[in-house]
């Protein structure tokens, strides 16, 4: 028997200290996935309070056949697209969306990037890089990254957790890859010898001050709103 | 393979996944068209920044709090009895 299964059984026999347990085994992942999806951290703790305790609630019915972990962040994405949906009640917040055509997914920019491209940038400058390109993809499309390569996990876990198909987890997963691919480019594309603001024309400090201007002009990263991050997906 | 046929097989290469024959073909089709070595290259970049991003983590004085908010709910509920939830 698993670790987490002997867990779950003797929470299931009133023991709290097992199901303290498995918040503290499972908390940071729940909030980093509530937090993906809601994009708000008052929301991502309020989703962390009550997916744990809508587990607690409703453990005697959890039939150990999948993985705690996994019936978890089912709960768990539920209620964060509960709470988006309360937020932007405007917008569809479906898991359902509609696969687009081909070309959806076809790359724009083809152009390298710079190596290590992510060493550009302080790691704030970074975190809101990507915190802003993430919420720019569609909560299906996010949500799918996020479970499968962010948290780790597989394919068929990814789809018993989402309730979606083996092909649709797929789908959704290469059009997120490659959405936040085109978008990150903008950031992280290396710039031509020759134009000044290449590799290899200025210093290493000069380069990375520029190549961050430049970024800038492109996104505007740093407090406002960009088109990165705005819409829906990727047109 | 054609560029296309490239990127649909783009998601189980990268997890490994592919079986040995179109694993490959991809091979190939990236040893000459550069534009999908590239593109297969930076969306490996795109997940490993993500993956090794920390974003959102869960300070710990906010942790334990929430931890311990979680744990009364918990206690309470028990003491109303079973409820559907």
């Amino acid at each position: 028997m698993s670790d987490e299964l002997a867990l779950v059984q003797a929470a299931k026999r009133g023991d709290d200290s097992a199901f303290e347990e498995l918040v503290r085994r499972y908390d940071r992942n729940v909030f980093r996935i509530a937090q993906h999806i809601t994009q708000n951290r008052e929301d991502a703790e309020d989703v962390v309070q009550e997916a744990f305790l809508k587990a607690y609630g409703n453990l005697s019915r959890f039939q150990e056949q999948s993985k705690f972990y996994t019936w978890l962040v089912r709960i768990a994405v539920n209620e964060a697209l509960m709470k988006l949906r309360r937020r932007k009640p405007e917008r569809t917040v479906s898991l359902d969306e509609d696969i687009k055509t081909e070309e959806d997914s076809m790359p724009r920019e083809i152009a390298d990037w710079s190596p290590n491209p992510e060493q550009q940038y302080t790691q704030a400058e970074l975190r809101e890089i990507l915190s802003k390109t993430i919420q720019g993809l569609p909560p299906g499309f996010r949500t799918v990254f996020v479970l499968r390569d962010v948290e780790g996990l597989s394919t068929e876990e990814t789809a018993a957790a989402l309730e979606l198909s083996v092909p649709a987890v797929k789908s959704r997963l290469l059009r997120a890859r490659l959405q936040l691919r085109d978008r990150l480019g903008r950031y992280f594309q290396r710039r031509e010898p020759g134009n000044g603001r290449g590799e290899g024309t200025t210093s290493g400090g000069t380069r990375t001050e520029e190549t961050r201007n430049e970024a800038r002009k492109g996104g505007k990263i740093l407090g406002v709103d960009t088109d990165v991050a705005s819409g829906d997906g990727h047109q | 393979m054609k560029c296309s046929e490239f990127l649909n097989e783009l998601t189980s290469y990268l997890d490994g996944v592919l079986d040995e024959k179109t694993k490959a073909e991809l091979e190939n089709h990236l040893s000459w068209c550069h534009n999908c070595y590239v593109v297969c290259d930076t969306t490996k970049k795109t997940i490993e920044i993500y993956r090794d991003s920390q974003l959102y983590e869960l300070p710990e004085d906010l942790r334990s709090r929430l931890r311990s908010a979680i744990m009364t709910k918990c206690q309470q509920q028990k003491k109303r009895g079973p409820q559907s939830v």
